[in-house]
């Protein structure tokens, strides 16, 4: 190795994959449900989306799954729980959907109203 | 991008409980559901709970599952990997409260650990070279080559108040510091001593196959500080694993120019190589260590000259133990100001301890200075099993001794242990209960130093002989009140006299039990009891007559055939033929057998 540049890079590149595995506190997380009512209308996609977004922003920010929240008709459903906020519910999802919030929601920090869960 | 890591420990207490067929099963089955691009798997170094072995711990969510099994795979990958429900049925149950999902930092083995030379341990993969580099890796040795001078990463060490973590605490900036500056020219070495040999000790062995190349940045770290561009690795060839990782680190490194010539274009030069020693435990004494790399018999010398001015073919060496080099790079990219704000006084930083014996956390925990043996044994530990009472702890193995229940409240740094007879060693720390009796442990470790001593000096060849001889009288019953003294003024005349630290050591765990537990001594001589029941000459074993119920089962299950009586009616024990094997007490179910 050259310079420490390199050195930078390498570790730009690896920090997001082994800082999954430090439980570290103030991070946003985000949950995707992933039973089978989740996986039938196509949560994989999503979480997916999720993870990879996240991790080419470089955001800090966590993607976990969870199981059926009980509004399966709502699948795939994504919820956002910022530290000191209320929860988001984010209802219906896609890949394009889930691109959308990580743009408009975790990076800008404004909530995709079009998208949440109307009860 | 994985959205879900599943780190399997690939420590030695994990392989050897079978965390191998697991991986292989859960690649299997991740195959088959079809996750290979959503799920990463990672073999990493160890957890520190080796009691639960095999772990497994599934991030994001920071599942912790102990003791899996290879039946317990399709499960955990069909319903967590999967689907992401737990499978709380095979959660450590300490993460289990009231159905909710606690953080494995909250349970008592974690919460008051602190992990500054285990960090990388259980966390990343040993054998990838970026996974290290992601955790900030080789930064520290970025940082001491282009930032800072030789004596900048010199008085950085000695402000941090680190001390050597191999049994003798030496301050290890002072060390470095001598190597720099005794010879100004020349030749010079940097050495790793990885030869733990204390009984019970396997804190170096898991930090070598945990994280391998925290070792590398530091040692790399050392040979700039004090003028060094070769180093060498001492480990015991007893420890393959870490053998094998290291070695893989050490190609890694040479790949990516982090060993080798004009290290990040600042014209520092440095590579590295292993030694394998043979086991011999007189090879983790430092100058017996430098004679064996050199090819010689491992043998001690007598210093001075010290190391610093002439160590390994004569050179200035510095040799330092494996976990003291894992707190340097966190030192330097922390500061020196950060380290000391841990631990008490004169003891800085966190100390790993190997947790052993009678006690229901086995593994390894990494505490700051200070904290109270207590809240080792109680809390972190779990305390000990079966509901018997703390006797005592043997800290730094052989050569150390033993800390007992009155001095349970002692907060653990060098000085206070060395204060009550002990010593801090390399972390070793076996808990003992009433069942253990301390003439019988004194007899243990020195049969240990008799086998290990390299019989270069009289007075630990033939010393340590005789005491273990005295000793052993002691136990079969045949000592004498004059046998305790001589005992006593021997263990003085081989402490002054042995050429190396094997030998000036080694009458330590018969002097601090002699200290604290003298009157189990004189039960022996006196007595002749063994009042923890543990000395096989001194018990009898007897069956009381009203208990017993005349079923056989004892005279059965005696292998020896000295058990006799009419089915019925009481039995009895023929006392020459028994053989003290306690087998028939296990097998009696109404208590009718008594060992006194």
């Amino acid at each position: 190795m050259k310079s420490l540049e390199e050195l930078r890079a390498i570790k730009a590149k690896m920090q997001s994959q082994v800082d999954v595995r430090v439980e570290s506190e103030g991070a946003t997380r985000v949950v995707v449900g992933m039973a089978t009512c989740g996986i039938a209308a196509g949560a994989r996609p999503v979480l997916s989306a999720f993870a990879n977004g996240v991790a080419e922003k470089n955001l800090n920010v966590k993607v976990t799954q969870t199981g059926c929240i009980g509004l399966c008709q709502y699948e795939p459903i994504v919820e956002i729980m910022e530290p000191g906020k209320e929860k988001v519910t984010y209802g219906n999802m896609t890949a394009e959907k889930a691109a959308e919030v990580i743009d408009q929601h975790l990076v800008r920090g404004q909530i995709v109203t079009d998208y949440l869960v109307k009860l | 991008m994985y959205r879900s890591h599943v780190l399997i420990c690939g420590g030695t207490g994990c392989t050897s409980s079978g965390s191998g067929e697991i991986e292989k099963a859960l690649v299997s089955e991740i195959e088959k559901n079809g996750l290979v691009d959503e799920v990463k798997v990672v073999k990493t170094g160890c957890f520190g709970l080796c009691a639960l072995g095999p772990i497994m711990i599934v991030y994001p969510e920071g599942s912790f599952y102990s003791m899996v099994k290879v039946e317990d795979i399709p499960e955990i990958v069909e319903e967590h990997l999967l689907k992401g429900r737990v499978v709380t049925r095979l959660l450590y149950n300490e993460t289990v409260a009231e159905d909710e999902v606690k953080s494995l930092n909250d349970t008592n083995f974690y919460k008051k650990q602190h992990r500054v030379a285990l960090r990388n341990c259980g966390v990343i993969n040993p054998e990838n070279i970026e996974e290290y580099i992601g955790r900030g890796g080789y930064e520290a040795l970025g940082k001491v080559l282009t930032e800072m001078s030789q004596d900048d990463v010199i008085q950085t060490l000695l402000d941090s108040g680190l001390r050597g973590r191999g049994g003798g605490g030496f301050p290890t900036g002072l060390k470095w510091k001598l190597a720099k500056n005794l010879v100004k020219e020349g030749q010079k070495y940097v050495c790793c001593n990885a030869d733990e040999g204390d009984p019970g000790a396997f804190m170096d062995r898991s930090i070598l196959e945990g994280d391998p190349h925290v070792l590398i940045e530091a040692m790399a770290i050392a040979g700039y500080a004090i003028g060094a561009n070769q180093g060498y690795v001492y480990v015991r060839a007893e420890y393959p694993i870490a053998v094998e990782r290291l070695e893989i680190a050490i190609k890694q490194a040479r790949e990516y120019g982090l060993l080798g010539n004009d290290i990040f274009g600042t014209g520092f030069s440095f590579d590295m190589g292993l030694r394998l020693g043979a086991g011999a435990f007189v090879c983790g004494e430092e100058t017996a260590l430098m004679t064996s790399i050199e090819g010689n018999r491992g043998e001690p010398r007598p210093r001075p000259p010290f190391p610093a001015e002439k160590g390994l073919f004569g050179k200035p060496t510095v040799l330092n133990n494996v976990e003291t080099y894992a707190n340097i790079p966190q030192i330097i990219l922390n500061g020196p100001e950060w380290f000391a704000s841990m631990g008490t006084e004169k003891s800085k930083g966190t100390k790993v301890f190997a947790l052993g014996g009678k006690i229901k956390n086995t593994g390894l925990v990494e505490i700051p200075m200070g904290t109270t043996l207590r809240e080792v044994v109680e809390e972190i530990g779990g305390g000990i099993p079966n509901g018997k009472k703390f006797k005592a702890a043997q800290t730094g193995g052989p050569s150390g001794g033993c800390i007992p229940a009155e001095h349970f409240d002692i907060p653990i740094d060098y000085d206070n242990l060395i204060g009550i007879g002990s010593m801090m060693g390399s972390g070793g720390l076996i808990v003992m209960d009433e069942d253990n009796c301390m003439v019988d442990i004194a007899k243990f470790f020195l049969e240990f130093t008799v086998d290990e001593s390299c019989g270069k000096c009289t007075p630990c060849r033939v010393g340590t002989k005789r005491l273990y001889e005295i000793l052993d009288k002691i136990t079969k019953g045949q000592g004498t009140l004059e046998d305790i003294d001589k005992l006593e003024e021997l263990c003085y005349y081989i402490k002054e006299n042995s050429l190396c630290g094997l030998g000036q050591t080694a009458p330590n765990p018969v002097l601090s039990t002699l200290r604290y537990f003298r009157d189990e001594y004189v039960a022996h001589v006196v007595d002749k009891k063994c009042p923890a029941g543990v000395c096989k000459d001194l018990l009898s074993f007897e069956i009381v007559a009203d208990k017993c119920k005349g079923c056989t089962a004892c005279a059965r299950v005696c292998p020896a055939g000295a058990i006799s009586g009419a089915v019925k009616t009481p039995h009895v024990i023929d006392k020459d033929k028994c053989l003290k094997c306690g087998a028939c007490i296990e097998k009696c179910k109404f208590g009718a057998i008594i060992k006194k």
